[in-house]
Formats: structure tokens, sequence, C-alpha cells
């Protein structure tokens, strides 16, 4: 490994954490003004043209905020656990390519559209989002509440059942384009996205990632009625703006990987448009339906949503993908 | 969009068997700062794992003496403590209370004051159960419906505002009748509300009633038998929907509700879904009560005529003593009533209000007990929660309606 790879690929990690801090800030705000239309008020328009300081705002109020700490707690996980959350949901990021499927050549060094482009592609994700359930558990255990602990235990067990159903509503992808990299899996899609042939392997994945991510209908972790605030009760001011910015970056990043996956990743219809902006349409559709569940749905009760995901999805994806293979090796025939 | 008549309702044992013994469940404090209490509520749940073995409410956090201080203050003194009870619906307590006094007495009520305490009570009724809707969906996550009905209730309160100036705690009742008539461009205001409010309750059902999850978090939940509503002394909705049909209103009409043509809903599975149901009914049924007292106003007086308990007109005051004298008698110590005990109940939202009055013969009440719906109302909570889940202990709390001004006094 040379120099040059060390200092690119730094470059690249650092605009992609500040790109995704900006992000995690403005889908703040976006779900706030698109959730107060819905509910028919303004939402939050104080702050700047239109609210658009808002998340500054709010970003400076928690960042000045003294952090209470609860008595009694495991002093080292207390701090870690944050922490494990948002690299955790940064490192996932990095296989994601934004635009291809060329290079931006800048000083006659030819730079791909991606933090890496490893061979292992897709599983890195599974692999990092596992590590992130430890910053939640770890959350819930070392704050000595039984708020935070029912909280971190409902999470786990939820993350951990629905990432196979995660996983496995990607496989077809996997057969379809033969390749775990994301690049080769977005360049198969040249013509046909993968949605269209694998519509039901998409819907799996969307549900999934919307419990993966514990957002609503799926937000029991931090059911606020029921739990206070979940594993992240006794979190206060930045430390509890971690655990949110984990959050929101997981949406993202879910969007991310299905407009790569499913959606065709750069690639627009008519090439009116560049790619990075393709990308960036797409994942914002998708953000946006997570926003509109939320508007609209109840939560779901903790063993209702273990059984949908054991007994429903689970099963689902599995057929899915043994359907798809059935279709595959009969084509080549 | 699911067809609730056949979900089936969920079949948790009564007691599966515990996992761990009962030393090692574990004691959850939910409240009196827990979110969703709605209010200063305490419940002491133990829990082993996540089912719920036993629930003890702890009430008292919001004891403001209310009862206590009725008896410092003369009736028409008291008319302003009686809406501080039950905060969402105050109307219906000063009808309740001016209600207790007047059957003291034994006087007789204008029909036009009649009418008005109706249309009052009928509008505090809807904000009331609007407001139960919004907050039980936000208890299971609905934020959307919540921001809905507080938007309906806002309507209830301009109109509360505009007839007696203020928005919640209204004393508009004077013993004897109301205290103002209406004012101008009041009715109009009324019937557009009428006209407005039956596409938003649909609104409400059509995010709510057919929606699969909803169904599942209160189809079943919370069951309350007939014979244990009444066993516990559970009224209003709660009572209803386990298929009792007891309504003040049609049993024991008051203020002139025979009068009008409205029907009861009645449930039968008694679950929370069932409890839901009722209110939204009830919000439909009160805007026909709304709309046949709006049609059929009577004209006349506002308040009896009876110089010894309200007071005289202005314009007497400048032309006759004996006004002059009425009016500083009532207003210094007001009037005094017989020897003897009453009981006058209303049909709150949230069921049976009733106060018992005592009088010694004074201007003040000897003793005044009120019969709070929502206090009833929850000591059924415990039988509703044993064996659910915690989440489901929101979700039960949520469809009894209680108000803690109201349990606490």
């Amino acid at each position: 490994m040379n120099l040059e790879v060390v200092v690119v690929t730094l470059i690249k990690a650092a605009i992609i954490i500040l790109g995704l801090l900006t992000g995690f800030a403005y889908m703040t705000l976006f779900e706030r003004k698109v959730q107060a239309r819905m509910q028919q008020r303004p939402g939050p328009n104080r702050v700047g043209p239109f609210g658009l300081l808002q998340p500054l705002a709010d970003g400076l109020k928690l960042f000045f905020k003294s952090s209470a700490e609860p008595a009694g707690r495991d002093h080292l996980l207390y701090l870690a656990a944050p922490m494990l959350s948002v690299m955790a949901a940064l490192a996932t990021f990095a296989i994601i390519p934004v635009s291809g499927p060329g290079y931006i050549t800048i000083l006659g060094h030819n730079i791909g559209w991606y933090v890496m482009n490893a061979n292992i592609g897709i599983l890195w994700y599974f692999a990092v989002t596992s590590i992130g359930v430890y910053g939640i558990f770890l959350a819930g255990w070392s704050s000595n509440s039984k708020y935070s602990l029912l909280g971190a235990l409902r999470s786990s067990a939820q993350m951990i059942s629905y990432e196979m159903a995660l996983g496995l509503s990607l496989v077809p992808v996997f057969i379809l384009a033969g390749s775990f990299r994301l690049v080769d899996i977005v360049n198969a899609q040249n013509k046909w996205w993968f949605v269209i042939p694998l519509l039901p392997a998409f819907i799996l994945y969307m549900i999934a990632g919307i419990a993966e991510t514990n957002r609503a209908p799926f937000d029991l972790p931090e059911a606020e009625t029921e739990l206070v605030a979940g594993y992240h009760t006794e979190y206060s001011g930045m430390r509890f703006a971690l655990f949110f910015m984990a959050e929101y970056i997981n949406m993202i990043t879910v969007s991310s990987i299905a407009t790569v996956v499913f959606l065709g990743g750069w690639w627009g219809p008519f090439g009116v448009l560049p790619g990075p902006w393709w990308f960036l349409i797409k994942v914002v559709v998708l953000l946006y339906v997570y926003v509109w569940l939320r508007a609209s749905l109840p939560r779901m009760r903790y063993d209702r949503l273990m059984q949908l995901g054991w007994k429903s999805l689970l099963p689902l994806s599995l057929l899915m993908m043994m359907a798809t293979g059935v279709v595959v090796v009969a084509a080549q025939r | 969009m699911a067809d609730p008549a056949t979900v089936k309702p969920e079949v948790l044992s009564e007691r599966d068997p515990a996992h761990e013994p009962a030393s090692e469940w574990m004691e959850l404090n939910m409240g009196p700062q827990h979110p969703s209490t709605h209010g200063v509520l305490r419940v002491r749940l133990k829990i082993d794992g996540e089912i719920i073995r036993d629930a003890d409410s702890e009430v008292g956090y919001l004891h403001t003496g209310f009862e206590k201080s009725f008896e410092d203050k003369t009736y028409t003194q008291g008319i302003t403590f009686s809406d501080r009870m039950d905060y969402l619906a105050p109307p219906i307590n000063n009808v309740g209370f001016v209600m207790a006094v007047e059957k003291l007495m034994s006087l007789d009520v204008p029909p036009r004051a009649q009418a008005i305490r109706v249309i009052m009570m009928e509008l505090a009724r809807i904000a009331s159960h609007g407001l139960w809707l919004g907050t039980a969906a936000l208890d299971l996550g609905v934020y959307s419906a919540f921001f809905y009905a507080w938007r309906d209730r806002d309507l209830v309160l301009d109109l509360n505002e505009a007839y007696s100036g203020v928005r919640m705690m209204t004393s508009f009742t004077r013993v004897g009748g109301v205290a103002y008539d209406l004012p101008d461009g009041w009715l109009e205001q009324l019937q557009a509300f009428i006209d407005v409010m039956p596409p938003r309750i649909d609104d409400y059902e059509a995010l709510l009633t057919h929606n699969p999850i909803w169904i599942q978090r209160t189809r079943g939940l919370g069951v309350l038998t007939a014979e244990q509503a009444v066993e516990w002394g559970v009224t209003g909705p709660c009572l209803r929907a386990s298929g009792v049909d007891y309504d003040v209103r049609k049993a024991f009409p008051y203020c002139g509700y025979e009068q009008y043509d409205f029907e009861v809903p009645v449930g039968t599975a008694g679950d929370s879904y069932e409890r839901y149901l009722m209110r939204v009914r009830e919000m439909r049924a009160s805007l026909r009560i709304l709309q046949q007292a709006l049609d059929r106003l009577p004209d006349g007086p506002v308040i009896t005529s009876n110089r010894k308990v309200a007071l005289p007109p202005r314009p007497e005051l400048g032309k006759s003593m004996e006004s002059v004298i009425h009016h500083f008698r009532l207003v210094s110590e007001g009037f005094k009533g017989p020897v003897g005990e009453v009981y006058a109940c209303v049909e709150s939202p949230r069921g049976e209000l009733g106060y018992y009055l005592v009088s010694d013969g004074t201007n003040k009440p000897y003793r005044m007990k009120v019969r709070p719906p929502s206090f009833c109302n929850l000591q059924a909570l415990g039988k509703m929660v044993e064996g659910r889940f915690i989440a489901d202990a929101v979700a039960i709390l949520g469809s009894i309606d209680i108000i803690l001004g109201d349990v606490d006094r």
C-alpha cells in the first residue's frame, strides 16, 4: 500500500463523514418539516429562512448542554456505547458508490466514487451493522436503569432478528449480479433496475431495513410512551446526540444500500442528470417513505414484531432467494 | 385494510406459566413523571420478563382538596372549583354541581338555559373524546392523530371562549340557569363547527378504525366483562363497551335530554378497541344532539326569576331598592339552602359524575362529596393489565381515559 492510496482514502473518508453529518442534520429538519406538513402545522420556521438553520441551533444546544450521568453506571462502557454506535453507522457508508461508472480525474489521478471497493462488498455492511448492536446493548446495560435495560433488550433482539431477513432479502440481487461488489451490482443494472424483477425482495428489504434502524412502526426500543426513551434514557447532551446521529445515519445508509442494490444507484432514465444527483434523489425519496410511515402508523408490539420477523419475513426471504435461483438456473439452461 | 370483525381477539392465556418465581419479578415504576400516564399517576408494575404480573396504582399526586374547599365557599363561588376537577370537560362539572344545588333548593331552570347547558356539555364531550383519541393514539405511536384531534378540540375551545370568555374553565353556570345569554354570531359559529366535524371524525376513523396495527394493539386487550365492570363501579364508555346499556342521560334524564333523539352506543367485547369505537360513535351522537339543540333553541330568560337566588338584571338596579338589597345580599353572602342531602349526577365523557351535597342550612355546603368517574374506572386497571405486556399496559391505561384532576380532586 503506498502513501497515495492512504492519503486519498483519508480525504475521501473525511468528505463522506462530513457529508453524512450534514445529511443527518438536514434529515432531522426534513423529517420535522414533512411530518409537520402532514400534521397540518408549519414545523420549525424560526431559525433562519424556512428554519434552515434549525439543525445548527439544535446541534449547538446539545453541544453546550451538560451531560448528566446516572449513578452506579459502568463508566467505561457508558462512554464507549454512543461512540461505538456512531462509528459503526459511519463506517458502513464506506462501501457505497455514490456515482460511477467512471472516475474523477484530479491531478492525473483516477479516483473512484467510493471510499473502498472491497470485494466482500455488501458483507461489510452486514458485519458493521452487527457491531452497531453492541453500542445499543451496552448503553442499556451500563446505564443502571430498568427502562434502559428493557429498551436495550428489545432493541438488540429486534436488530438481530431482522438482520437475518435483511441479509437474505439481498441474496437474489447477488444471484442476478454475480458479485458482492456494489460497483458491479450497479453496473449490472445498466438496463434494468433490479427492483423490477425483484420487487418482493425490495419490499422485504425495506421492511427489514426499517426494523433494523428502529424506526416507526418498529420503533419499540425507544417507545417513548412505554419505556421513556428506551436504551438512551440516561443519556443527555452530546452523548445523546451521538445515538440520534447513529439512528439517522443508519437510515441514510439503509436507503443508500436500497438505492444502489435495487434502484440502479447512479443510473437515471434518459441520463439527463449527473450520477450523484440521481443517487441523491433516490435516497431522499426512500427517506421520505420513512417519514411518511412514521406520521401515519401506530407502533407494533414487541411480540408481534418478532412474529413478523421470524414467521413472515424470514421464510419469504428464503422463498424469494430460492425462486430467484431456480429462475436464473432455468434461464441459463 | 382489515375488517375489525374478522380479526380474532388475541388469546393470551390469563396467566401463562411464570418464567421466574415471584421473588425474581422486577418492580417497574411507571410515573408519576412518565410520559404516558396522562397526568401524575404512579403505577407500580411487577414484571416477569415483559409480562405484567401485578399492577398497583397510587393516586393522590394531584390532590388539591377541592371537596374540602367547597365547604368554605358559597354555592356560587363553588362553581369555579367544579370545573377545575375534570379539566377536560369543565362545563359538565359546572352543570353537575349547580344541579345538586338546584335539587337541594327545588329550583326550576328556564328552558333556554337548559338548552345552553346541553350545548355546552355536548361540546365538552366532543372535545374531551377528541383529546382522548389524540393522546390514546399517541400512546401507540400515531403522532398525526394527536395533532388532528387537537386541531379540532381547538374549535371547541374557541366556542367556549366566545361564550364564556375563557377557553377551558368556563364556569358559565349559575344556580338556577346560566350566567349570560349566547353572544351574537355564536350560533353561526356553532353551526360551522357541526358542519366541519363529521368529515374530520371520518378522518380519524380512516387513520385508525381499520388499521391492522391499531386493531392488533387494542383488540382483545384489557377486557372487562359486563359483571366485572359493574362490580368495579365502572361507568361511561368503558361500561358501555362491556355491553351494559347505562347512560345517565338516558337513565335519569336531566337538562331536557329526554327531548333529544340520540342513540347511546353499546358494545359487546369490552376491550380497548370497543372503548375506542364507543367514543368515536359518541362524538357523532353528540353532534346530532348539538344540531337538534341548535334547531330548537327556545327563547326566553336564561336564569330563574327567583330573586333570592339569581342576581337581578342590571337595569333594575337603578330603579328598585329591593333589587339593590338582593344584589348586595347575593354578592356578599350568597343564598342559604334548606337543610338536607341530595345527589345529582350527570354523564361526563368518562362516566357518571355525581355530586353528593349535604347542607346544614347555611350559605355553604356542609359536605360535598364528588363521585368521580375516573377514580372508579381506574380501579379496574389492575384487573385489566394482569398477564399482559408492558406495552399493553400503556394501551389499556390510555383506553380507560382517566383525568388525574378528576381522580385526585
